[in-house]
């Protein structure tokens, strides 16, 4: 690979471009532009060493397994390598062969946290290449599921995932323990508990649901059931500002790229969830079908997982962060009113003001719940009609090929499928949104590791796990990730 | 057990979607009092302290798909007094047994461009290697059976974990048979998620793996008699089981037959 290639973002992937894509020296030069930082103040100075080693070997608090090692040579950041060695599980392979009908089932099993979202972006893609139309009652519900996917995958992020580094507790559990978190904890399993409780009144369960199939539901939720849910978001008011508040007094480090390009979609009339067009902070634009001619993937070893380039350009930056500095405007007023309450700013290009951009979905999204909610029990007034909107049509099996794109909860994902006369899969890509952040978390790691060599090796893990978790990253999707090893020379 | 009296749990993830560690998380009534009455010791999902073995019962989630996962299994079994699969994948091979079907080779160079780095071997159920002492069924497990089990092991009591055919759980809730119009995996199936999916409109499609002595090699055949093709039927008994050792020799049996044919 020669140095332009490089620089223009496009790596070879012809055999014997070696297996080392990125250089060190080329890593190097990109540690030479100095990012704007301005980390919290180090409780715990260290001396100018050597030889330093740090490693994170199984990185706690995220989904799926990855490792960070980082070596440190004459006070300098020598090597920084993000080894997602979550073991793959090949969906893409596997699903080949597969009747159109079984894909949106397996794929859900890509991951636990976010199966909606891929059960509802293969059902996007697969009616694409099969011609079907859904009803405007089936789209209500699917947005309604991925809402409260978001939703639940939100409130365990920010309280259980997020909140026990800014607090200092290893756990939520131990976070329990002290009488003044209490009430918070409790409170936050209350909203994930809700949460799950409305992917189960549409999906039929939380992990994994079976009811969204091609074309429509197997079944219509139940009324009652609604109802009493109804109730309890209506009483979860107190639980979300709360939780809110709790964010808003976190002391986020900053660290922000200029170059950075976040990627979501960006939708005419909603705030985006299943639907929009793909935009960027620096202009791109597409859809699901021309995805591939502006994002493309490279296999950069030993990482398990696959790393997202916008081509032509570098990394790119998708999840809520992004969602929130391109859709501002399509955010309910509320929403909007509760960020200048917290005194946040959107667009903001700090990587750790990821979890604000969560806290104000999860308001987001019971507020859109509310409101969809409402709509699909008054619908429920005739049940049997909304039976008639929603039962799966019959689909014969043909020929074609079908892309989508969603904002899933951890940001853009993208499936495609090539049937054959059968409607059996020839081919499948899938694209999950951590995949399309592992190199920007790497671009990450290299600007925000600099700033931290006066800290003990402690905290420099401590402070890269939390740079990477801010991503919320979900490796078991993109291994198809985290240790982190300091090495210090 | 350590000096508070608490039983020490552990948490291993194998190949897996991380979903079965999620129903542990979303017990959230209860997570707090669980968390009062064992001492999670080693769950890195949800904690960055990690408190090394002994442990009173350890759950693996996820399929074996590696040399390192097969070590890994080796020592799980080494530090903790009772190992428990959990969920399908580690106790079936789940869905990433779904590759099985393929060469190795063939399903790496349909993801990665430098397959070269990868080591994955063929996905098998933890019980391949190690021995069990107890399996959570499903994809996902469900979140009572796991309150069930460990509740059994807190006073000393056998959980109730049903290993018969989920078509008497379908009939005790008066649910209509789907089998004669659907591929319907009910029968084979074994209970205890509440006949979910059949409640919901949709045929079983057997997450929660074989039934305690079920004929599979039959019920194949019956399949076959109804008109389906072998692909097909194996496709589906083979979606969240393929490494357990009815559906291969059950896929073998309906092969012969066809040769004899």
């Amino acid at each position: 690979m020669n140095e332009a290639q490089s620089e223009a973002g496009l790596a070879s992937t012809a055999p014997g471009s070696g297996s080392q894509p990125q250089q060190p020296q080329q890593r190097q030069e990109r540690l030479q532009s100095q990012p704007q930082l301005q980390p919290e103040q180090g409780q715990h100075q260290q001396p100018a060493q050597a030889q330093r080693l740090v490693q994170v070997e199984y990185m706690a608090r995220v989904e799926g397994e990855a490792s960070l090692h980082v070596k440190i040579e004459d006070s300098r950041l020598q090597e920084l390598v993000l080894d997602v060695f979550e073991a793959p599980r090949f969906f893409q392979g596997f699903l080949v062969g597969r009747a159109y009908t079984d894909v949106p089932e397996l794929v859900s099993r890509i991951c636990g946290i976010c199966p909606a979202s891929h059960q509802l972006t293969a059902l996007a893609a697969l009616e694409t290449a099969l011609g079907v139309e859904v009803s405007e009652e089936v789209r209500l519900l699917r947005r309604l599921l991925a809402v409260a996917q978001i939703f639940q995958s939100h409130v365990l992020h920010v309280c259980l995932l997020a909140l026990p580094d800014y607090l200092h507790y290893p756990s939520v559990l131990e976070m329990a323990q002290r009488a003044e978190l209490r009430p918070a904890v409790e409170r936050a399993l209350r909203l994930k508990k809700l949460a799950n409780d409305l992917t189960a009144w549409v999906g039929g369960r939380a992990v994994h649901p079976v009811t969204a199939v091609i074309g429509g539901f197997t079944s219509v939720p139940d009324r009652q059931e609604g109802e009493a849910l109804r109730e309890r978001l209506a009483a979860a008011e107190e639980d979300v500002w709360v939780l809110l508040r709790l964010v808003a007094t976190l002391c986020l480090p900053q660290l922000v790229r200029d170059e950075v390009e976040f990627v979501a979609l960006v939708h005419e009339q909603e705030y985006p969830v299943n639907e929009g067009e793909l935009r960027s902070s620096r202009g791109l634009v597409a859809r699901p079908a021309t995805y591939r001619a502006v994002i493309e993937e490279r296999h950069v070893p030993p990482s398990h997982a696959l790393h997202s380039y916008v081509r032509g350009r570098d990394t790119l930056f998708v999840g809520p962060l992004a969602r929130m500095n391109l859709n501002w405007h399509h955010l309910p007023a509320e929403v909007r009113q509760a960020a200048e309450e917290m005194g946040w700013e959107f667009p903001d290009g700090n990587t750790f003001a990821s979890i604000r951009a969560r806290a104000l979905e999860i308001l987001f999204a019971w507020l859109e719940s509310r409101r969809l909610l409402d709509e699909v029990l008054s619908w429920l007034n005739s049940p049997s009609q909304v039976e008639r909107k929603v039962r799966p049509p019959r689909v014969a099996g043909r020929a074609g090929e079908g892309a989508a794109l969603t904002e899933a909860p951890r940001g853009l994902l993208y499936h495609c499928y090539r049937l054959d006369r059968q409607g059996r899969v020839e081919s499948a890509d899938i694209v999950s949104p951590t995949a399309h952040n592992v190199a920007n978390m790497q671009r990450d790691l290299e600007a925000y590791v600099p700033a931290l060599l006066d800290r003990s090796d402690e905290e420099i893990a401590l402070q890269c796990e939390m740079l990477v978790r801010s991503y919320d990253p979900c490796f078991s999707c993109s291994a198809h990730f985290l240790k982190v090893q300091i090495d210090r020379k | 057990m350590q000096e508070s009296g608490r039983p020490r749990l552990a948490v291993y993830k194998l190949s897996s979607c991380a979903g079965c560690q999620l129903q542990i998380l979303n017990v959230e009534d209860l997570l707090l009092d669980i968390a009062a009455a064992v001492e999670i010791a080693y769950f890195p999902m949800a904690s960055r302290q990690m408190d090394p073995g002994p442990y009173d019962i350890g759950f693996v989630e996820g399929a074996v798909t590696s040399p390192e996962e097969i070590q890994r299994v080796k020592q799980a079994r080494q530090q903790c007094r009772l190992l428990v699969a959990l969920g399908s994948c580690a106790a079936f091979g789940g869905v990433p047994a779904n590759k099985n079907r393929f060469a190795q080779r063939v399903v790496e160079q349909q993801v990665y461009q430098h397959p070269e780095v990868l080591n994955s071997v063929e996905a098998r159920p933890v019980e391949h290697y190690v021995r069990l002492d107890a399996t959570l069924r499903g994809c996902p497990i469900h979140p009572e059976e796991f309150l069930e089990l460990v509740k059994g092991a807190l006073i000393g009591a056998t959980p109730r974990l049903p290993n018969y055919s989920l078509c008497l759980e379908c009939r005790l809730r008066e649910n209509a048979c789907l089998f004669a119009q659907e591929l319907c995996l009910g029968p084979i199936t074994a209970a205890g998620c509440g006949a979910l999916c059949p409640r919901l409109g949709r045929s079983c499609q057997g997450c929660r793996g074989p039934a305690e002595g079920v004929n599979l090699a039959g019920f194949a055949r019956l399949l076959q008699e109804k008109g389906y093709e072998r692909a097909i039927i194996q496709n589906q008994l083979g979606k969240y089981a393929a490494a357990a050792p009815g559906v291969a020799l059950a896929m073998a049996a309906l092969r012969w037959e066809e040769e004899r044919r």
